[in-house]
This record gives structure tokens, sequence and C-alpha cells, in this order.
């Protein structure tokens, strides 16, 4: 999805791009891609360790040291199985840390750079699966959901200052993290569809934004359906 | 397992789906996964995508781009991007795509797979033409790289190879320069089947693209709409809508029907001729006219289409054009999106590649069933006769003989079939 928003960012003007990630290779092909797309665009990639709190502090501190950058976007995760993740606890332990303790952590690192220069635009991905636990996924809902928080938060400690927090919860998108869900059937959005929804939410500086937007209405119902018609339905 | 279905929405097979990831994990998937074939952006019409029961390996993943020589107008990239993206990246930088089918949303490989064709075809040849490189990965694990000056028995098997020497996992193609994105087109209506071969004569030498649509209720006496265009030198011109539709829904029965066919082409047919002569166009809406209405292939209703396109010699094209719309306008199946083009002398580079010198009538059928298929038997006689062939990549239906028939170099491709790849349309085919 980060690299689908990259790739629009880049189409409507060139820039300076860092990617940061844990594979190389992948970044490169990815950096390879961006640079035939953009031209004139400054692409960079940088290996970093997002579950260690130092290690991340490091990366954002030495990537912060010339430019705070303008625009952050933090949209790493991993769709853990829930089943596994009842049965394992290191299975659940692992998708709580990457999906909410790293995104948290990472943003933290960066907010706190930005504040101080006193602008920016921080993009962070929740997921409607934090909008109400779940038993289909609620140990990714859990994580998402501390995302959530975390971001009303920061929007509270923000207001009025330069910067901007983007919160984006997109669907069931067509993404490599989905890959399984592919084919006919329950309908995955076209990851194309998302990342305009979330590059135009951001040039706004909208606070939340529900990727289709039609999520906003699903999760809105399901947010306030009583508990014992939920608990009836098998989502 | 899950349904899966290709353009025409014929069939809704259950696939066992494997996302390709890189370039690199694609040997080891094909390993874990045996018994596939690569799917690109499904749009092939048939059968020629599908592997009911077994393993799809999705390719779309595999859609970055790796070098760009801009000084030579080479580009390499993986094999599953679409043609439109490297347009959209491209033309901007004033290189353009030699060869594009009707859409632009298919993937490179499924273009190589199919040798796809378009209204440059008299002049450019077909999308083979313009591969200097391809990358091919068999299911033992072995990769090879071929091209038109490197072994090239292999690259000729998997151009037009239909997928089954191998998944294509990167390319090289060569580009065309351009000055923008805008071309200088000319629209004639005519009134007979002569008008259209004497217009397509004397437009192949002056212009590159041509193509025309053809109302094929009218019977021999068809009427239609013939398109030639070139690539214009103008600075600026008009820009193409912007946010595409979508066909929201399948409706429950086939919007294109015996009620509705007459007066769509009728209408068409005046509206095009109101709008005759001469206009600068942008190349997205001239090229790819239904791009901009995602999923068209609903209006069919749930039964789904067939398209018939076939290849005759010039010899004997108007005869055989003839007969066939004689038969369609006797059977009263008719077809909308009806397409007569000629192509130039030029055979393509593959084995199995379906363009080659002759006229090519491309249509398409609601499904009606048994009736559908009756006329399509109807027409096969006439292209048996013509000594024509039909287009593997539209066809959900004919028969083995005709397939041999059409294309004789296949004993020369068949040793270079990967043993752990079959689909629908090669067992229907070759017969594993």
């Amino acid at each position: 999805m980060a690299e689908h928003c990259a790739r629009l960012w880049l189409q409507q003007a060139p820039a300076e791009l860092v990617l940061l990630g844990r594979d190389e290779a992948r970044l490169q092909r990815v950096a390879a891609d961006l640079a035939v797309r953009s031209p004139l665009s400054s692409i960079e990639v940088q290996v970093a360790d997002f579950l260690d709190e130092v290690a991340i502090d490091g990366t954002v501190q030495q990537l912060c040291a010339a430019r705070v950058p303008d625009l952050v976007l933090i949209a790493h995760g991993t769709l853990p199985d829930q089943q596994a993740c009842q049965q394992d606890l290191t299975a659940a332990r692992q998708a709580l840390e990457v999906n909410g303790i790293s995104p948290v952590l990472s943003a933290e690192a960066f907010v706190t750079r930005m504040q101080a220069a006193g602008r920016g635009t921080l993009v962070i991905i929740g997921s409607v699966a934090g909008d109400r636990g779940r038993k289909s996924n609620y140990v990714y809902g859990a994580a998402k959901g501390l995302v959530t928080r975390y971001a009303q938060g920061l929007q509270h400690r923000l207001a009025g200052s330069g910067v901007k927090v983007v919160l984006v919860k997109p669907g069931p998108t067509a993404t490599p993290m989905t890959a399984h869900l592919a084919g006919l059937g329950p309908t995955l959005a076209p990851v194309e569809d998302v990342t305009k929804a979330i590059v135009e939410g951001a040039a706004r500086g909208k606070p939340v934004i529900y990727a289709p937007g039609k999520w906003w209405l699903i999760m809105m119902i399901i947010r306030h359906l009583p508990a014992f018609v939920f608990n009836r339905i098998n989502i | 397992m899950r349904p899966v279905q290709s353009w025409g929405r014929l069939s809704a097979d259950l696939h066992d789906i494997v996302r390709l990831e890189h370039p690199a994990t694609v040997p080891p998937q094909l390993q874990s996964h045996p018994q596939g074939l690569a799917y690109g952006n499904g749009r092939s019409y048939g059968d020629v995508c599908l592997n009911p029961g077994g393993t799809l390996w999705m390719a779309t993943g595999l859609d970055h781009l790796i070098a760009w020589d801009a000084a030579n107008g080479r580009l390499q990239c993986e094999a599953g991007v679409l043609l439109r993206d490297i347009q959209r990246v491209l033309v901007p930088q004033g290189w353009m795509l030699p060869v594009t089918p009707g859409t632009q949303l298919i993937t490179v490989g499924g273009a190589i797979a199919n040798d796809v064709h378009g209204k440059t075809h008299h002049a450019l040849g077909s999308f083979g033409d313009h591969v200097r490189r391809l990358w091919l990965v068999r299911t033992d694990g072995q990769l090879i790289e071929c091209g038109p000056d490197l072994q090239p028995d292999w690259f000729a098997a998997t151009v037009g190879g239909m997928g089954l020497t191998g998944v294509i996992v990167k390319a090289e193609l060569q580009l065309r320069r351009v000055t923008g994105p805008w071309m200088d087109t000319e629209t004639l209506p005519y009134g007979s089947l002569d008008e259209f071969f004497s217009l397509a004569d004397s437009s192949e030498a002056a212009w590159e693209h041509t193509v025309s649509w053809i109302d094929c209720l009218a019977g021999e006496a068809a009427r239609g709409i013939f398109m030639r265009a070139n690539l214009s030198q103008a600075g600026s011109g008009p820009l193409p809508k912007s946010g595409g539709k979508r066909m929201p829904f399948t409706p429950p029965l086939s919007l294109v029907n015996g009620l509705s066919l007459r007066p769509f082409n009728w209408a068409y047919y005046h509206l095009k001729r109101q709008g005759a002569g001469r206009a600068l166009a942008h190349y997205e809406p001239f090229n790819y006219p239904l791009d901009n209405l995602l999923e068209w292939n609903r209006m069919y209703g749930p039964r789904g289409f067939y398209q018939y396109q076939s290849v005759v010699p010039l010899a004997v094209g108007p005869d055989a054009t003839k007969a066939m719309l004689r038969e369609i306008a006797r059977s009263g199946e008719g077809s909308f999106l009806a397409v007569l083009k000629t192509f130039g002398d030029r055979p393509s580079t593959g084995m199995l590649g379906f363009p080659r010198a002759g006229v090519t009538l491309a249509l398409d059928f609601p499904n009606r069933g048994e009736r559908t298929l009756r006329l399509f038997e109807r027409l096969d006689a006439v292209v048996r006769e013509a000594g024509g062939a039909l287009y593997p990549a539209k066809d959900a239906r004919m028969p083995r003989d005709m397939f041999e028939a059409g294309y004789p170099r296949l004993p020369e491709f068949l040793p270079f079939r990967d043993p752990g790849i079959s689909s629908a349309m090669s067992r229907r085919l070759m017969g594993y």
C-alpha cells in the first residue's frame, strides 16, 4: 500500500523520498520502479528494525538530522491468522507488536521532531478492524485499535500546531497481505482506489479516512449494533 | 480454492490461487504449488487463462518497472506490469508502446503469451515484434533468457505460446518515440464491404492505425465506420475524461439482445457518421474506448459471452467475410462489438501466434447456449474453407482439428511445453 501511495505522490510531483523497510532487496526493487516512474525524484533506501525502540529512535534521528520530512507514511503490518494467535501466545504477541506497538513507536519518534520543526503531515495506517473487536480477527483488531487511540491522542496533542496527523482505515484491500483471499467472492477493493483516497485525504489533512469511503457507514453500523444482535452474527 | 472467471464470464470454476511475489521467489513458488498456469489481468475471453481444479499463479504482483534506457527507448519490467502503466509513465517522457490491443488493461506477460495485435499491425506487426528479451521460469526451476537473437527457438515458442512454455517473469520492450499523446484521426463511414476493402487498401501506406466497426446485422450489405490515425505533432489537444465508470452489477439478462441490437447499431452508425471527418484525439480514448467502462463484460448477463475472431487470407477475404456476415444475419444472432481489420503481410514471430497476412473479423455474441454454438460451427466452415484460423486468446470452443489446421507449427511447439503447466485450453486443444 505504501508503494502505491509513493507512485501517486511521485506522479503528482518529483520528490525526495526515503524508503524504510526490513528487506533491502525488496526496497531496492521498489526504488528502481519509482526511479523509472519519476526520473527527477531522488530515492534512497534504508534498512531498519521497527521492533526495537532504540533502533527506531536511531533511524529517525539520523533521518531527521538534515531536514525533518514534510510527510511520513507509516504503513507496515501483517494480517495474522486469528486461530494461530489464539493457540500460540508467541504468534499473538508478534501480531500485537508488528501491527500495534511498532507503528506507534515509529510515529512517536517522527512526530516529536516534526512538532519541534512546527510542520509536517504524519499518515498512519489503521484498519476498519480496529473499530470493533470481532471474533474472526480481534488480535489484529486490538493492535489496530491501539493505533486508533494513539492517533486520536496525537491529534489532540498537536491541534493548533503545524503538524497534521491522518489516520487511515482501509477496508479489505487487494494487497500482498490479503493475497490468499483473491479471486471472486468477498470483494477486495483495488489498491489503486484505496491509495487514491489516502493521497487525497492526506493532502487535505483529514483526521480520519475510511478507504473506500463506504466503510465509514458500514463501521458506524457495526460499532452501534447492540451486543445481543452483534453476538449472533458471524463476522 | 476460489472461483475465477475469464473475460467472457462463461464459467466460474474453482482454482487454487497463488500470488507470485517477486521474480526471484517464482521458482520456489512454482515448485510448492505445481500443476498451474500463470494468470495476468484476466482479459482473455475464453479458457486460455483458466485451469479449473488446478493452480493459478497470479502475476499481477510482479508489477515493477526495473530499468529504463531513455536514450534507446528500452524498458525492462516485470511481467505483471499493465500496458496502461507503461504508457502513463513513458508517454509524458516521449515514448509509446508500438503495439497495444483494444484495451491497455493487460499485463506484459499476457501480451507476449497471446502475441496480441492492434490497430498498427499493418505497419508495426504484433506485440512480440517489439520484445527484445524475456525471462522464463520453468517449473523445474530452470531460468531461460531468450530473445530474437538469443535462443530464438525458445523465444518463438513463448511468444504466442499461451503461457505453456514456462512463467514469463520479466521482459525487455522496445518503445517508439512520440511527440505527445495526440493522434490525427479520420473517421469515414462506408456502405459496403467492397468499400471497406478499398479503404483499407488505400489507407495502409499513409496511415499507421486502421480499424473499422461493422454493423453485422446488415448482412452482406454491411455498412460500417472506418477509422484511421497517425501520431500527431500537436503540442496540445483534448485530454481523456478522468474518472472511469464501472458497470455496477450484472443484469439478469444480456443487455445485448435481439431487441437492443438493431437500435444500438443504428444509433452507433449514425452517431459516428455525424462525427465523421478529421479530428485530433488523445491516444487513450482513441485506442481503448472501452477502458473507461470497467467490467463492461457484465452487460452480457449471467451467462457471459463469446468472442469469435478469425483471420482469413486477403485473396479470399471479401468472399469469406461476406459469407460469415450472411450466416450471422441468417442466424438472428448479432454482435455489437464487431471489428474488421486487415493485417499486414507480417506473420507472428511465435510458433502459435495468431497475426498473419489477411483480414480479421472479431465478433461478440451473448451466450445463448446451443444456438450460439451452432452458429459458430457454420462460421467455422467458412473459415476452414478459406484456409483461416481462430484466435486462441478469444476462444472457448474451437474444435481441435480446426486449431491444428490453423496452427501448422504446433508439432514444432510441443517440445517446448513445460510439463508442469497446462490450461483448460491446452487440455482441450492439445490433449494435455
